[in-house]
């Protein structure tokens, strides 16, 4: 049979950052792709080298806008692995509710755009309205949406105001209700199960070649999560559950997310109840020359800095890896044998994040003539999903769910 | 100070091979190693349960200093191998081959530093701009900015 290239990009169709995949395909079935990134290399790595240790925080955050304090915490843990310096207690807990509000707010955002894509807009508007008050928790705690500038080297810049505790919790329990009955809804919908179960399947084996990372990982039923195997923050000092899901297929993925976003909820909680007033930064003066190793598990997985420093203000060497520069790989072997409409949805299962690391087409083998669009590509999505609706013939509980809801 | 198991077996396969091992803290372990060494460490390390998660590339005056960051979660440490790709002209064994985890990771390392990976299977340019210059590596020591 014939094999036609498909251009996926640059413009991901769902994430609308640059990023190119080619699709080598056979009728609707994917046969081989290929990968270009590099369209938002930015060169953090050599900018931070022109910064002094305390700046460089306000520089990574700006790598990432959805998992912003993630590379700062990651830089801050390689610099007091560096120094060897011990934070503070309080500046502990401050950073794992910091952390864990990030996984919601990141872990709904997903949700919404995953559920667009398959074409449920309802699902967009659930998640993205359970995302808003978190959002504001942010605004309450540092004064930002986004971009928080909570991580310093040897704790954190503010502390959190006891009276705002009230605020905290009473949002994390309408985040958690609203999730619950989200989970509830979704793992009971045929039509979610037809677009996302035994699609895009990650094997453990895959899994670790790869070294892919977060809820990828978790999704094959790997419980690797750093939060737990090299412990930060507070993440030793509470108890909490890893959450993994067997199958590697997108649903797998979906639920590793949904479950981790409700443990956040009781994370934060515990963290609350626990922290005593305190100092929240430790007095650090000086870097002496040496290296760190530091990371963090961000939403979509570890991320790791290494810093080296030769005594003076600023690091030599800053090396930076997201998460998504592992799971992005394996794509390879997880879009190879899946139809065409499912691509997309597979490749934004890993919630790939361009910005950290960086496109899609359709194109007839040895012409080079893309034949369909990233939007091609989501119409094509949304429409196998009207065509599940249309052959299970009934209201799918998601859209009950919402629809109770919008009539209340 | 925690017994690395992995460690120990890296210490009696490689013996005298190793050219220094740093013991940071129990978390943290930088092995230093020839660079003919480096695709059995490499092996001993993943039999270990370890996890490839990035090699660092910095550019020093003897040649590119490479870091090979395995994180072994069962030991809850970090076994960072050096190696020294030497200068004028940098190379490498590639892993790639047979661990897709290094594939990226070496040729973001060629793009940026301009180290050679022999046997790499797809040494293709990753980051870099098309456009960009062939012999300008924007990580080296001596980068003033592209040629007018």
């Amino acid at each position: 049979m014939k094999t036609v290239v498909v251009p996926l990009g640059p413009f991901h169709p769902l994430l609308e950052e640059a990023e190119y995949f080619k699709l080598f395909v056979e009728g609707e079935t994917v046969v081989d792709m290929d990968l270009k990134v590099g369209y938002m290399h930015r060169g953090i790595e050599k900018l931070c080298e022109s910064k002094t240790f305390d700046q460089v925080p306000f520089v990574v955050e700006r790598i990432c806008g959805i998992c912003s304090t993630s590379h700062p915490l990651a830089y801050v843990n390689a610099v007091e692995d560096l120094l060897g310096v011990e934070i503070p207690e309080r500046a502990k807990y401050i950073r794992t509710i910091i952390a864990e509000l990030e996984r919601i707010h990141s872990h709904l955002l997903w949700m919404g755009l995953a559920g667009h894509f398959i074409g449920y807009d309802t699902v967009f508007m659930w998640a993205w309205r359970y995302r808003e008050p978190v959002l504001d928790l942010f605004e309450l705690i540092s004064g930002n949406r986004n971009h928080y500038a909570m991580m310093n080297v040897g704790g954190v810049r503010r502390d959190i105001k006891e009276d705002d505790y009230g605020q905290i919790l009473s949002t994390l329990d309408e985040v958690r209700g609203g999730t619950e009955l989200f989970i509830g809804a979704v793992m009971d919908d045929p039509v979610i199960h037809a677009r996302t179960k035994g699609i895009g399947v990650l094997t453990p084996e895959d899994a670790r070649a790869y070294g892919t990372l977060g809820p990828t990982v978790r999704g094959s039923g790997i419980p690797d999560d750093i939060r737990r195997d090299d412990p930060y923050a507070a993440y030793d000092m509470i108890e909490w559950d890893i959450c993994t899901y067997e199958g590697g297929d997108v649903f797998a993925k979906t639920a590793v997310r949904l479950l981790e976003t409700v443990e956040a909820t009781n994370i934060i909680r515990r963290c609350v109840e626990q922290m005593r007033p305190g100092p929240i930064c430790a007095d650090v003066q000086t870097i002496p020359a040496g290296e760190g190793l530091g990371h963090a598990e961000a939403p979509r997985g570890e991320v790791l800095h290494y810093v080296r420093s030769d005594g003076s203000s600023r690091p030599v060497r800053h090396k930076v890896r997201a998460p998504s520069l592992m799971n992005i790989p394996s794509f390879k072997v997880t879009c190879i044998g899946e139809k065409i409409a499912d691509a997309a949805l597979i490749t934004a299962a890993v919630d790939p994040c361009y910005c950290c690391t960086e496109r899609t087409a359709a194109v007839e083998k040895g012409s080079d003539k893309a034949v369909l669009t990233g939007g091609d590509l989501v119409e094509m999505s949304r429409r196998k999903t009207a065509q599940i609706r249309n052959d299970l013939g009934c209201v799918p509980p998601v859209e009950k769910l919402v629809r109770g809801i919008m009539a209340r | 100070m925690a017994e690395s198991k992995t460690l120990e077996g890296l210490r009696q396969k490689l013996g005298e091979k190793i050219r220094d091992i740093e013991e940071k803290n129990e978390r943290r372990t930088y092995v230093k190693l020839f660079e003919a060494d480096l695709p059995d460490a490499a092996r001993l390390l993943l039999d270990g349960g370890g996890r490839l998660a990035i090699i660092t590339g910095i550019d020093t005056r003897n040649g590119i200093e490479l870091l090979y960051h395995f994180f072994l979660a069962e030991e809850h440490r970090f076994i960072t191998v050096k190696v020294l790709a030497r200068k004028p002209q940098p190379r490498m064994v590639s892993l790639a081959p047979w661990l897709p985890a290094a594939n990226w990771a070496e040729r973001e390392i060629q793009d940026l530093l301009g180290v050679t990976f022999d046997n790499h299977p797809d040494p293709r340019r990753l980051l870099l701009a098309d456009s960009w210059p062939e012999g300008v590596h924007p990580l080296r020591r001596d980068f003033r900015g592209l040629p007018k």
